[in-house]
C-alpha cells in the first residue's frame, strides 16, 4: 500500500518560523515547536524545517531547537539549511532529528552524500534539488548555466534558488541516490510562493528516474493541489507552508481532500 | 518506576526512544553501562542505518554480548527497526555479518517492484498479543529497505504484526520475551506512544 504523505514545511531562521515569497520578502508564521505540536496533533505526518537563516553562527540554535522538538512531538522530521559537513548532520541526529537534508553543499561537494549516508543510513539523507526550467536553443536544446545542456530542462539552483549550476535535474537526481541519498525533496524554484500548483512535469521526470521516494514542493495554493502532485506528478509525498501556516487549511482538510481525490492517506487522530 | 536501559552504542538518533518511554512514564536511561542494563526492568535496542555497521558497533562496545545475556535472562526486550533486524540471525544487506540470533531467521530486501525505502505511515494488521493491544488497524511509521522474511526457522508463530507492502512485510515479531517492530513506535505519534506504554505495562507486570 502506498501512503501519501502530508508535509508541512516551516521555514525558520532565528528561530522563528517565516515564509517568503518567491525567498523574498519573509513573514513571521511564528514558534517552531509550538508549530509542529499544533501539526502533530492535526495529523501531519512529517515536519520539515528548513532553516533559510542558516550561518556558522546560528547552527547551535538549530541544534538546540532539533532537541526541543524531539522533547515533545513523536513524528519524524527532517532539518536542512546550512548542513555542510558529516558533524552538522550528526548534531542534529544526536539532537533528536530523524533526517538532514542537504542541497548546496552537495552540489559544492557531492561525497557530502555518500558520507552521511554511509555514518548514519540512506534513511536520514535527504538530498533538498531545487528546480527551474530553462529556455532551449535555436536547435531547440535546452541550455543553463554557460551553455551546459540540460536535456530534462529543468536545471538545478542552489543558495535558495538564486544560482544557476549548469546540472540538469534529473541527471543530478540520480547521482545523489547512487551515492547514497535516501529522499529527494524537490522544488521548483518557478512554482514557489506562486501558489500555482507544483510544476508536474518536473516531479514527474525525477520519480520516474529514481527508485527512492520524492517529496513535491513549491507552488500549492490549494488543497486540490496537493493531490496533484502525486496524480499528476508522480511525487510520493507532498510539501506546503503557507496555505497551512495561515490558517487557511488543516491537514485534516487537506488529507479528506486527498483522500476525495483517490489517494490512501493516513487518517487525521 | 519502571526502569528501561535504551543501549547506546554512538549511533544514529538513539534519543528519540528514550524520549517517547520517558513520555509514556518510564525511567528510560540512554546507557552502555553493564550494571545499569542488567538491573533494567526491560530493555529496548533502537537502531537505524546499515546492519552491518551497527552489529561492528554493537559488538565493539561490549553490548551484543550483553544484548544476548539480558535476553536469555528473560528481561523483556524490544528491538526497533534496524535493532529489529539485529536480533534475526543475518541480513541480505551485510552478507556475512552474523546477528545477535535472539530470534530465528534472516531479513531481506523489500520486494521489487515497490520504492525502497519504504518511507511512509502504514497500517498494521495485528495479532493478540499485550505488546500490540489497541494497535490493530492502527498506523505507524515505517523507514526500511528490508525486513525479516518467514523460513530459516520464522514462522507464522513469531509474526505478531503484519503491514501490506508489495504484500505482507512482517511488521511486528516477537517469541516469549523477546519481541521486535520493523516500525518506529517512537515516531509513530499516539499509536507508537500506545506501544511503548504497552512494552512497559509488560516490563513492569513481569518484575
Amino acid at each position: 500500500m502506498q501512503v501519501t504523505r502530508v508535509i508541512p514545511c516551516l521555514d525558520v531562521a532565528d528561530g522563528r518560523v517565516v515564509k517568503g515569497v518567491n525567498f523574498v520578502d519573509l513573514r513571521d508564521a511564528g514558534d517552531p515547536v509550538e508549530l509542529a505540536a499544533v501539526y502533530d496533533q492535526q495529523g501531519a505526518d512529517e515536519l520539515v524545517f528548513l532553516d533559510i537563516g542558516a550561518s556558522h553562527e546560528n547552527r547551535d540554535t538549530t541544534v538546540a531547537m532539533a532537541a526541543a522538538v524531539a522533547e515533545q512531538v513523536f513524528i519524524p522530521f527532517t532539518i536542512g539549511g546550512g548542513i555542510r559537513s558529516v558533524d552538522d548532520a550528526r548534531k542534529l541526529l544526536r539532537a533528536g532529528a530523524d533526517k538532514v537534508s542537504i542541497n548546496s553543499a552537495a552540489v559544492a561537494r557531492p561525497e557530502l552524500v555518500g558520507e552521511i549516508a554511509e555514518e548514519f543510513g540512506s534513511q536520514c539523507c535527504v538530498v533538498a534539488i531545487d528546480g527551474r526550467r530553462v529556455e532551449a536553443d535555436g536547435a531547440g536544446r535546452p541550455r543553463g548555466l554557460e551553455g551546459a545542456e540540460i536535456p530534462s530542462g529543468f536545471e538545478v539552483n542552489t543558495h535558495g534558488g538564486r544560482r544557476p549550476t549548469g546540472i540538469d535535474v534529473v541527471d543530478w537526481a540520480r547521482e545523489v541516490v547512487d551515492r547514497g541519498a535516501g529522499e529527494i525533496l524537490l522544488t521548483s524554484m518557478d512554482r514557489d510562493g506562486t501558489r500555482e500548483g507544483f510544476d508536474h512535469p518536473m516531479t514527474r521526470a525525477v520519480s520516474e528516474a529514481v527508485n527512492v521516494p520524492v517529496i513535491a514542493s513549491g507552488g500549492v495554493g490549494s488543497l486540490a493541489h496537493l493531490a496533484d502532485g502525486v496524480l499528476s506528478g508522480g511525487a510520493d509525498a507532498v510539501l506546503a507552508a503557507s496555505i497551512f501556516h495561515f490558517g487557511e487549511s488543516t491537514i485534516a482538510e487537506a488529507k479528506a481532500a486527498m483522500t476525495a481525490a483517490g489517494l490512501t492517506v493516513r487518517p487525521p487522530a | 518506576m519502571t526502569t528501561i536501559a535504551v543501549l547506546d552504542y554512538g549511533i544514529g538518533n538513539l534519543r528519540s526512544a528514550q524520549k517517547a518511554l520517558q513520555h509514556v512514564g518510564a525511567d528510560a536511561d540512554l546507557t552502555d553501562d553493564p550494571g545499569l542494563i542488567e538491573r533494567a526492568d526491560g530493555v529496548v535496542l533502537p537502531g537505524v542505518g546499515n546492519f552491518g555497521a551497527c552489529m561492528r558497533a554493537l559488538v565493539e562496545t561490549g553490548l551484543a554480548d550483553q544484548a544476548r545475556k539480558v535476553a536469555e535472562r528473560g528481561q523483556p526486550f524490544l528491538g526497533i527497526c534496524v535493532g529489529m533486524q539485529l536480533m534475526f540471525e543475518s541480513s541480505a544487506e551485510s552478507p556475512g555479518e552474523p546477528g545477535l540470533g535472539l530470534l530465528p531467521g534472516r531479513i531481506d530486501w523489500l520486494p521489487d517492484g515497490v520504492k525502497r525505502p519504504q518511507m511512509q505511515w502504514n497500517q498494521l494488521s495485528c495479532v493478540d498479543h499485550p505488546l500490540l493491544a489497541g494497535l490493530d488497524g492502527g498506523w505507524v511509521y515505517f523507514v526500511h529497505s528490508l525486513a525479516p522474511v518467514l523460513g530459516d526457522g520464522l514462522t507464522d508463530e513469531h509474526v505478531l504484526a503484519t503491514t501490506d507492502y508489495g504484500g505482507p512485510v512482517v511488521a511486528a515479531a516477537g517469541r516469549d520475551n523477546v519481541m521486535a517492530t520493523q516500525f518506529h513506535p517512537e515516531k509513530s505519534a499516539t499509536g507508537g506512544l500506545r506501544l511503548l506504554a504497552n512494552f512497559v505495562e509488560l516490563t513492569r507486570a513481569g518484575r
